[in-house]
Parts: C-alpha cells; structure tokens; sequence
C-alpha cells in the first residue's frame, strides 16, 4: 500500500491507517463503477437489438434467441414492404435535410448578422416548434393541409420534417456563428476577397463543423419520426410507421438488421467525422 | 484598373475632415492628416479617443459619417475594402485558423491572381526567419510568431500604405521592444508607409518619424516626436507625452523674439514661436530633466531661474528625482531629474536656484495644468 500512497501526491499529509479491503477497493472505484452502470443502461438496449438481428426465431415474433444465423442480413428485403418503406424514409430524410440546412443556415446568418426589428423576438420564436408537443405540430399540419388542399403524401411529408428540422439546424449554426471573429472576415476582405470568395473561403469552411451537425442531426429526426409524419402520411408507410404497423402481427429480425446497420453507419460517420476534425485542428 | 496594378505607382495618405458618428456619439471629431510616401506614422492617443475607428475607415471596414481619404492623390473613401490599396495588421491578428501559415500569408496574392506566388510567399517568411514553420496553423505559434505572421501577410501584398492596430499590445514587454526594432528594420527594408496606432507613447516615439496625437477624436498635434516632446502645443500632448512642470504665470511682452512672462516677480522668457496660447494668463512648462539646480542665487545669467526649497528627493541609479516647492508661491512645485554625473547629492530642505535655458521653456493656456495631470494618468 505504501506504493499508492507515494505515487499519490494530492493525499491527505495527516496520517491515517489505511484499511486494506473490500470496503476500500469499492470506494476508490465508485466513479469508474457509476460510469459503466451509465454506460450499461445506456448500450443494453442497442446490444439486445444487435444481438437479436442474429436470431432465427421460430414463429413470427422476434422475441426469444432460438439459434444464431445470418439468415436475416442475407435476406434483408425478404419482408414484404419492408426496403420499399426504408428506402421512402431515406429518401424523405435527405430531401428534408438538404431543404432544412441551406434555409436554416441562412436563417441563422439573418439572425446573427442583421440588426432588424424583432430580432430578439424571432430568436424566441424559434424554440416553440421545438416546444411544441409533436402530437400538437403533426394535428396543427394536417388541419392545414387539409385546409389548404395539399393532398396528402410524400410531399406533405417532407415539408413537414423540413419545418420540424429547421428550428434545430438555425440553433445549431447560430451557435457556430456568434462564435466566429468577425474579423476573420474583415480580415479576408482587407486582403482582396470579395463577398463571394469570403463566404466560401472564410466564412463557410469555419461554420462547416455546425452546419454538417446540424445536418446530420436533422437526418436522424427525419428519418425516425413517428408522430408528426403519421398525420400528414395519406397512404405514404415510412420506416417507422412500417415498424408501427408490423409489430401487431409480426416482427421479424431483419427490422433488427435496419437497426444495427443504422448504428454502425452512424458509428462510422462520427469517427470519420472526428478524424477529419482532428487533422483539420492540426 | 484590375485589381492587380492597385498596387503599383506612388502615393501617400491624405485625410481631410474625417468624421464618424454613432448615433449621438461622435467618435472621429474632424480629422486632417497627411502622411508623406514612405514614412512610418504614428496615431498616438488614450483609450476610447477614435484610433481605431479611424484606421477602418482607412481600410474601409467602416463607412465615414462625412470626410475624404485620399491615397495618392485618388479619393478612396467610397470603395470596398478588397479594392483599395491598403492592408490592415489586426490588433487580434485575425490568422485563418484553418488555414496553413503558407496559406495565410499567399491569400491576398491569390485573390489578386498574381505570379509566383510560392516564391513571394517564401521571401516573406524568410524576412521574418520563419520559413520553417510554414506549413503549421496559426494556434501553434507563439503569440510574437503570429505577430510577425500578421504583419507579413499583410506586407506581401506590397500595399501603398500598411495599418497596424495596435500590433503588439498582445506582448509582453521584452517582447514588444524587440518587435518594435524588427518592425522599424521591416518598415526600413521594404519602403511602405506605416500607420502604426498606439497608445503607448515610448512606443510612438521610438518607432515613428511623425507622430498624431488624437484625443476625444481630434488631432491635438502633429508633427516629429522631438518636438512634440520639446514644444507641446496643447496641455494634452504636455502630459501624455511624458512629465511636465507646469507654472501659472503673466505675460508681459514681447521684445523679437523674446516673450517674458511674470510668474510673482520673477522674469520667465521664452521663444515667441512656443508660446501656444494668446491670452494674458498662461502657463509656462519645462520638462523636469531640462533643470538643473545650483546653489542659491548662483545659477548663470541669461536662465530663467526660480528659487525653492527641496521637499524630496529620490536616488534613482542613474538620476536623482528632487520636488522643490517655489518660494515665491507655496502652492508651486516643480520637479527636477538630475543626471548622477556627480557624486553631491542634494537633502531634503536645503534652498537652491533652479534653472533651465529659455529656448526650454514653452507656453500653454491658463489651468493647462489639470488638463496635463489628466492626460499624464491617461498614458
Ligand atoms: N460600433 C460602435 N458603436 C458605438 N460606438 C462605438 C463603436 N465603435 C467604437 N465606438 C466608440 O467610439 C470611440 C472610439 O473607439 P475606438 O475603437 O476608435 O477607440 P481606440 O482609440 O481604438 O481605443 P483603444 O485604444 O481602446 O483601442 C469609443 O468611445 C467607442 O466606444
Ligand atoms: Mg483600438
């Protein structure tokens, strides 16, 4: 023990017996221990869905592990409806995410960079949406839709997940904004850049790591929302209204599969992405 | 006119009636300055007195309220920041961070498509001796490294006239004195007019051919650091540039070129040409280190000489600084540095003559004195 208490150069300078035990192993470790029962509580869920994307279940219920087979990742789009209704959420996800980034970044350039009246009033506005109960947004859409004679489907849906992704890109990029040196670009343009070339050249390249947060954010709402796109759907069957409406009859292991693919791209979009952040900071 | 002969041909700054509001507040009062081709210039004033808004204004990033700059004869006041012939050292420096040191450096030749730029960039780096750190970004240098980084990214676009905002308040003091002496060989070196702004006066001083003093957003004076210090015209420049003795005094006429003043009988003579006030009651200053001190009544004739008591004095290596209280008027004191060219010191309470010669002396308008005590705080 008299080891640790050397190597230890913050300890108490009063002597105090140090009891060898059980009691003490537990204290010293008490931080380490809460961080992997946070972790734990954290991944269990993930690791049941990875765990189960292997199973060969016997009926129609994935619920119980039976044996252990790649049957469900060879044979992904054997569920009937089931790629058709992934692909329409990718395809919805990317459209609204395109459409939510380019109109909230310059939304939050309008907010940040122009005194006009109302600004600190519009700053408010832009957390209702996110207030907003989705229950309440979804019903308030659909009213409106209705209403207004916008026939229900794709396109109801994707103007939908745009207004819901665009309070978060223009908090994202806003924040990304007032943090950059207006200077920067005054310096920019002092050396020859037009307005232009101190957008691309300056101004975006700083606010890149926001917008491409804000974007990637805006695709995970996209792709996993339930409620709002349940209203303004028509006929439309997204992923997760797919999922929704399978799992009173059946669920097989191949929605696992979606799940633990999704998980593992998003794994490697995050490490690409610090990696490029680390020789960027270089 | 393309961007890229912007840069060619001669010219040095002219400014006229430069003024900059901000709703009610006036920041830039009225500027005139004319700053010859090649000159290092310096904008010396206290914080808050408009140095900066008027450096922008030069460089553009700031709109006049009314006024006109002309460089080289040519009114660039209503034209873009990248159209003008100008570049701005920033007082943060304002490195690209995502950008190599290379890059940062090669970004206004590049903007201008100019030739060879590889070989320009190379040559200022290799003026700075920091050719080797080329390739790093702006955060892993040092603070006096990204100076000299700022002013040769600016310096290679071989502008008519560089600004630099305070450059090198960022640095601590070893550090600033060295880099004053690089800028000035730089400045030497490569011929372009410098608009330095400081509110250090040491630094003005050392640095500078011609000096502005600006306070509250007016020119108070112009001219060379000599005699801004020998001859101060107003109360401001009395006191921000160094100490001053201050004594309220009459004028009683003028002979030639001698203007004699009474201050409680005793004769006090000047030039005419350094009396800047026009009233009766004046001040007349000296600066201490112009007085020397000789027993009482034996100062040599043809000084102005004024007789006290030493109320203090302290040793201070290579001067001695004494306070002597006047005996014509108690209120009076004036202070004194001594060079310790000699070993006799002074004490405490003895009666000596002061005196200093007459071409030392110069005059400043009635309660001078407050205004000087103010600015002399304010530097
Ligand atoms: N955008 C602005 N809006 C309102 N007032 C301003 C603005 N910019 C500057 N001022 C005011 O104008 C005055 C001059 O400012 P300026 O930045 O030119 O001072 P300075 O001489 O550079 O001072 P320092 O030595 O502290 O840098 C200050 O009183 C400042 O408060
Ligand atoms: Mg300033």
């Amino acid at each position: 023990m008299t080891a640790v208490k050397e190597s230890d150069p913050y300890a108490p300078t009063e002597f105090r017996p140090k009891k060898v035990g059980f009691g003490r192993w537990v204290r010293e470790h008490l931080v380490t221990f809460f961080g992997i029962l946070g972790l734990l509580y954290l991944f269990a869920p993930i690791f049941v869905v990875i765990v189960f994307s292997f199973n060969k279940p016997k009926g129609l219920f994935n619920y119980t592990f039976t044996e252990f087979s790649f049957d469900a990742w060879t044979g992904v789009c054997d569920v009937p409806g089931m790629c058709d209704s992934l692909w329409l959420s990718i395809r919805i996800a990317f459209f609204s995410t395109l459409a939510a980034t380019i109109l909230g970044t310059i939304a939050a350039f309008a907010l940040v960079r122009h005194k006009f009246r109302g600004r600190g009033f519009a700053n408010i506005l832009i957390f209702v949406p996110m207030a907003t109960p989705e229950v309440v947004v979804g019903s308030s859409l659909l009213v409106l839709f209705v209403n207004m004679g916008v026939p229900l489907g794709q396109l109801t849906i994707w103007i939908a997940h745009t207004m819901f992704c665009l309070s978060f890109v223009i908090v994202t990029v806003k924040a990304r904004l007032v943090g950059l040196d207006p200077r920067l670009e005054q310096a920019a343009q002092d050396l020859y850049a037009n307005r232009v070339q101190t957008f691309f050249r300056i101004t975006f390249p700083l606010i890149m790591p926001g917008v491409v947060a804000a974007a990637m954010l805006s695709f995970s709402l996209s792709f996993d929302d339930f409620i709002i796109t349940n209203f303004n759907s028509g006929s439309e069957v997204t992923f997760p209204m797919f999922v929704w409406g399978t799992s009173k009859k059946a669920l097989p292991p191949q929605i696992n599969v979606i799940g633990t693919a999704m998980l593992l791209i998003a794994l490697f979009v995050v490490i690409v992405g610090r990696a490029i952040g680390k020789r960027r900071a270089r | 006119m393309t961007a890229a002969d912007l840069n060619t041909g001669t010219g040095g700054l002219k400014i006229r009636g430069l003024h900059k509001h901000y709703g009610t507040f006036t920041a830039v009062d009225g500027i005139d300055l004319d700053v010859p081709e090649g000159s290092f210039f310096a904008l010396l004033g206290p914080s808050g007195c408009g140095k900066t808004t008027t450096l922008r204004m030069v460089a553009g990033l700031e709109e006049p309220t009314a006024g006109e700059i002309m460089i080289g004869g040519k009114d660039i006041s209503r034209q873009r920041p990248y159209q003008r012939p100008v570049n701005t050292v920033f007082q943060s420096y304002a490195l690209f961070p995502h950008m190599t040191i290379f890059e940062n450096v090669a970004f206004g030749l590049r903007r201008r498509k100019v030739d060879g730029v590889d070989a320009k960039v190379k040559e200022m780096l290799d003026l700075v001796e920091m050719g080797h750190l080329a390739h790093r970004k702006p955060t892993q240098l040092s603070g006096g490294q990204q100076q000299r980084i700022a002013v040769v990214r600016a310096l290679v676009n071989k502008p008519k006239v560089l600004l630099l905002d305070e450059p090198l308040g960022a640095l601590d003091l070893k550090l600033r004195r060295q880099m004053q002496l690089e800028l000035k060989r730089i400045q030497t070196e490569v011929g372009i007019t410098f608009i330095h702004v400081t509110h250090d006066q040491e630094e003005a001083m050392t640095m500078a051919d011609t000096i502005a003093v600006l306070n509250k957003g007016k020119v108070e004076q112009m001219g060379a650091p000599v005699d801004l210090y020998e001859n101060p015209r107003t109360a401001f420049v009395a006191g921000f540039l160094g100490q001053t003795n201050l004594l309220t005094a009459k004028v009683v006429g003028t002979s030639g070129d001698v203007l004699t003043t009474d201050f409680h009988g005793i004769k006090i003579t000047m030039p005419v040409s350094r009396m800047a006030a026009t009233t009766q009651e004046v001040e007349v200053g000296v600066r201490p280190e112009k007085i020397h001190i000789a027993e009482l009544g034996e100062a040599p004739v043809g000084r102005n000489v004024v007789d006290g008591v030493i109320i203090d004095a302290s040793f201070i290596g290579v001067s001695t600084q004494y306070v002597i209280r006047t005996l014509a008027d108690a209120e009076e004191e004036i202070t004194v540095f001594t060079q310790n060219s000699s070993t006799s010191l002074r004490r405490v309470g003895e009666t000596v003559s002061a005196y200093w010669h007459p071409d030392h002396t110069f005059g400043l308008h009635e309660g001078a004195w407050q205004e000087a005590e103010a600015a002399e705080v304010a530097s």
